[in-house]
């Protein structure tokens, strides 16, 4: 049996203003990191933990500048290795609540690996992974989850890679909790922050965030106000997969394995024949269906993917230290040095 | 059976085990070492192995060799030549030959001496019948057959009797140095405790061998060699590699913290790792990392957590750790990386010794990024140094880089062990509630700013790569502040000085030859030093284990001697450091790269040069 890490309750209420640093914010005006801070603060601030238990850790980016505005435990570290410094902080103290903060570029081109292992290990850490499809602290060149095609910089005739789809790589890397949600829904992200806490594992929180400088309108359908209700899909376990301004679309599975879309009240389609979202499905299929749709033939999914129980890395490491020191004949270095083979000289 | 023959004295004994890497010579030399050092000999080991974990049978390249030196006068190193080779094959007599002393024992298993094994050896012709072997004392021994015959009705399979033929090799060179079996039988005992028929199988081919060298007279007469006179004490064997990790354990004993070690396998630093894995019964956290570089980061996040931090590498891994290396030292976290160098450059040699990653050490990273550099010199004092660089990063909060190298790593040597109240004290600058912290303010002493862990109420605060404000640590792009920042760090890491102890010199202070050097080297030359001087030469030693900084006494000690020569194994990487620290001094150099330690021999043919040139 293993113990679960208890993590001690904060004696006092804290408020969002209790996580804002003394350092002023130097985001560029209109950019979608913004409201990812405010959701950040609103979440930590409900998570009733003592604020020294907070540590956010970050690559290199725009949005690795996070820790510098928060009034937590920091560390801004160097490009793409924030999920292996936050892996090192974890194992060497589980009690602490890890928030890791990357960009598209900082946890999947240069950072690429340690993102898949850290998913892999299911260390408990929150990453929340800031998706605008651009390098923006150096300019303007494509990343890795550019459109192919897109023009910019490093491809002013078109970038011709296909880009990552970061749910694709974290499912392949076995995650066992991936979310979504979008910079502007401060509500939603705050929501899928406190649900990523709770996971124990390492839990993905991609966020789809507007580059007003280097690629303003990325996610335009999925934000705009005319056409996001058709082009986005909050999914909530246990509920029905149905989106729209009217509500009456939702998905179903056709016979060659392939979500669908439909119209509720047509072609005979009733509510009960919607999809119900089981966040919850150790097995992978839907959660890939799901996190691979994309607009404009699809809603893109928002909320919670995939949340499944595991035990994480740093409980496992704990439990099989206190199994071994139980039963060990060495507790102290000097046992060690006088272990094995040993002989006197008189 | 013949009665017991005349039985002669030797100061010291060199003995090489040479066979396919298959053929478990690493075991039978680390069996003949143990024994020899609970006999009460003094020891040092060479394991000299292939990259390759099974090269092409019976080639030259796939050779595994285990030289051992064993005495009753001090011994510093594995011997440059073997009184004894023991070669399984025609490929392990091919590569070993040169290094059998003239009129030497060599043993080979007669039974792989076919057409087939000279032609995978390279051989033209059999060897054992070229007049080049009439001046060795040439034992055949039929090791195979006699090892199936031994074995034909133990109920082993082909295969298990096949594998226990070095067990026969190895009870022949007992009887010849008239060693007890009892240590090495135990042994067998535990390691196949699980299968009785290999415990007794592999039992009677040892005794087998004994009973053989002795019905054969293998040798007209057996050599004795007495226990050596040491300092009272308990004892044991270690590798270098082994007495790096427990360092490191002692040291986080000491501190009173608990140890990470986030590190990636590679020869010749695995068995670090390996060892660190073990101790979970000491509550040592180990993180297999998927890369070089997340075995650096997350030791560095476990130090910014409070955890004393490790990484363990060889030459190319440190390469891959720079970046990080220098975040370390942005962020002033406490920090040991231990690199066990090896041939390079690129992955080069992977199993054989250099000393060519020193200026790597010192300087290769990015930006005005200084750092602490000390060497271990000896499989033993692996132990001493990795504590030594564990005080020295968490006192003054800095990473600290500890240099072997394949030939101390992988050695043995007897090594008394201490005991923990002995060791030195470690004070860790930690920052506690209720503290008025700043990051980045200072101790007067030592210039290291306090360690705020997470966890601890009260002090939150952010640090990270970018340049520093003094004592506040905010971001700062201020020029004359990067200017202070980077002053700072120098000075700090060059007050290290004033912690260490002045270097030793072994000699007179006005001898006619001053010997440097430092790190893995140390057996060889005080060896060579030592016997010239037994030859009454006037020469002296001197060897760093303190690289960077430098003791205080360094400029001191090198211009008192007229000639001075830097021995090193590389292109002469100190010698530049030193050039480049004392400008006035003219030194000499010896350096090698050839994957191998130094001979004694040629070092003293080195400095007899050097002592008599005008």
């Amino acid at each position: 049996m293993i113990d679960t890490i208890l993590k001690p309750l904060s004696p006092e209420k804290l408020t969002p203003r209790d996580f804002k640093s003394d350092q002023e914010v130097k985001w560029c005006p209109g950019c979608g990191d913004h409201g990812v801070l405010i959701s950040v603060q609103k979440a930590m601030a409900a998570m009733d933990l003592p604020k020294e238990m907070f540590a956010v850790i970050s690559g290199i980016g725009c949005s690795s500048r996070f820790p510098y505005y928060m009034d937590t435990y920091g560390f801004h570290t160097i490009h793409g290795r924030a999920a292996a410094i936050a892996s090192g902080v974890k194992s060497a103290n589980p009690d602490l609540e890890i928030l890791q903060v990357s960009g598209d570029g900082d946890a999947l081109a240069i950072g690429g690996n340690h993102f898949i292992h850290a998913i892999r290990r299911n260390i408990d850490m929150t990453i929340l992974l800031f998706n605008n499809e651009i390098y923006g602290l150096t300019k303007g060149q494509y990343s890795p989850t550019s459109k192919q095609g897109m023009v910019t910089k490093t491809s002013p005739f078109g970038t011709i890679e296909q880009p990552f789809h970061p749910a694709e790589l974290a499912l392949g890397a076995q995650s066992k909790f991936y979310a979504r949600s979008i910079d502007t829904n401060i509500k939603l992200t705050t929501e899928l922050i406190l649900s990523g806490s709770k996971h124990r594992g390492t839990s993905i929180i991609e966020i789809l965030q507007n580059c007003v400088i280097y690629n303003d309108g990325a996610h335009t359908l999925i934000t705009d106000k005319e056409t996001k209700h058709d082009f986005q899909l909050i999914l909530r376990h246990g509920e029905r997969m149905i989106f729209g301004k009217e509500k009456n679309k939702g998905l179903v599975l056709g016979g060659n394995g392939k979500l669908i879309v439909v119209t509720i009240g047509k072609f005979g389609i009733a509510e009960q024949d919607i999809l119900i979202h089981d966040a919850h499905n150790p097995d992978p299929h839907m959660a890939w269906l799901l996190s691979n749709m994309s607009a404009p033939e699809y809603p893109v999914a928002l909320g919670v993917i995939r949340d499944v129980a595991a035990l994480s890395y740093e409980e496992k490491m704990v439990q099989q230290i206190k199994d071994v020191q139980a039963t060990a004949t060495i507790k102290c270095m000097d046992d060690l040095l006088n272990s094995g083979d040993t002989w006197e000289v008189k | 059976m013949s009665q017991k023959i005349k039985i002669i004295e030797r100061d010291e004994v060199v003995i090489r085990f040479s066979g396919d890497s298959g053929d478990g010579m690493q075991l039978t030399g680390t069996q003949f070492s143990d024994t020899s050092a609970l006999f009460g000999n003094d020891v040092a080991t060479f394991p000299d192995y292939p990259a390759e974990i099974r090269a092409p049978q019976g080639t030259v390249g796939g050779v595994s060799g285990f030289q051992l030196h064993f005495g009753h006068m001090e011994v510093n190193t594995p011997g440059d030549f073997a009184d004894v080779l023991v070669a399984m094959n025609p490929a392990a007599l091919k590569a070993n030959l040169k290094w059998v002393k003239p009129s030497g024992t060599i043993i080979v298993n007669e039974d792989s001496f076919t057409e087939r094994g000279f032609e995978k050896a390279g051989y033209d012709s059999n060897p054992l019948e070229d007049e080049k072997l009439a001046d060795y004392n040439l034992i055949k021994a039929r090791v195979t057959s006699l090892t199936k015959e031994c074995l034909k009705d133990s109920g082993l399979d082909q295969k298990s009797i096949l594998r226990s033929k070095n067990m026969f090799t190895l009870g022949m060179v007992y009887w010849m140095f008239d060693r007890p079996l009892e240590h090495t039988e135990e042994f067998i005992t535990n390691k196949f405790k699980k299968y009785p028929l290999v415990v007794e199988g592999n039992k009677m081919v040892l005794r087998a061998g004994f009973n053989f060298a002795k019905t054969i007279e293998a040798l007209p007469y057996n050599f004795s060699v007495a226990p050596a006179k040491i300092k009272k004490g308990t004892y044991r064997n270690i590798t270098g590699n082994k007495a790096t990790a427990w360092g490191l354990i002692a040291a986080a004993e000491k501190a009173g913290l608990e140890l990470f070690c986030g590190s990636y396998p590679i020869t010749p630093a695995t068995e670090i790792l390996q060892e660190l894995a073990a101790r979970k019964d000491l509550g040592v956290k180990t993180f297999q990392a998927e890369d070089e570089i997340a075995g650096i980061c997350t030791s560095i996040g476990a130090s910014f957590a409070g955890n004393f931090a490790v990484t363990t590498t060889s030459g190319p891994g440190l390469a891959l750790k720079t970046e990080a290396a220098g975040l370390a030292v942005m962020t002033e976290l406490p920090l040991v990386i231990v690199n066990v160098q090896r041939g390079g450059p690129s992955t080069g040699l992977p199993t054989k010794t250099e000393q060519s990653d020193l200026m790597q050490a010192i300087h290769g990273r990015s930006g005005e990024c200084p750092m602490p550099v000390i060497a271990a010199s000896t499989p033993s004092n692996c132990f001493e140094y990795a504590f030594r660089a564990g005080k020295i990063a968490l006192e003054h909060m800095t990473p600290v880089i500890l240099l072997t190298d394949g030939f101390i790593a992988n050695g043995a040597e007897p090594w008394r062990i201490p005991k923990m109240s002995d060791l030195s004290t470690i004070n860790v600058p930690l920052a506690k509630e209720g503290d008025d912290y700043q990051p980045y303010a200072r101790d007067k002493e030592k210039l290291t700013r306090k360690w705020a862990v997470p966890g601890t109420k009260g002090l939150e605060h952010r640090i990270g790569g970018l340049e520093k404000m003094d004592v506040t640590g905010t971001v700062s792009y201020v020029p004359e502040n990067h200017q202070v920042m980077t002053d700072i760090r120098s000075e700090r890491i060059r007050r290290v000085a004033n912690f260490i102890p002045d270097l030793p010199v072994k000699g007179n202070d006005e001898a006619d030859v001053l010997v440097v050097g430092w790190g893995g080297t140390y057996g060889h030359l005080t060896t060579a030093v030592r016997e010239l001087q037994a030859d009454g030469k006037d020469i002296a030693l001197a060897h760093f284990h303190y690289i960077f900084p430098l003791p205080k006494n360094t400029e001191e000690v090198l211009k008192r001697y007229k000639k001075v020569i830097i021995c090193e194994l590389n292109e002469g990487q100190f010698a530049e450091y030193l050039r480049a620290s004392f400008q006035n001094i003219k030194f000499n150099q010896y350096n090698k790269l050839q994957g191998l330690p130094f001979t004694v021999m040629e070092l003293k043919e080195r400095f007899n040069q050097l002592l008599e040139e005008k």
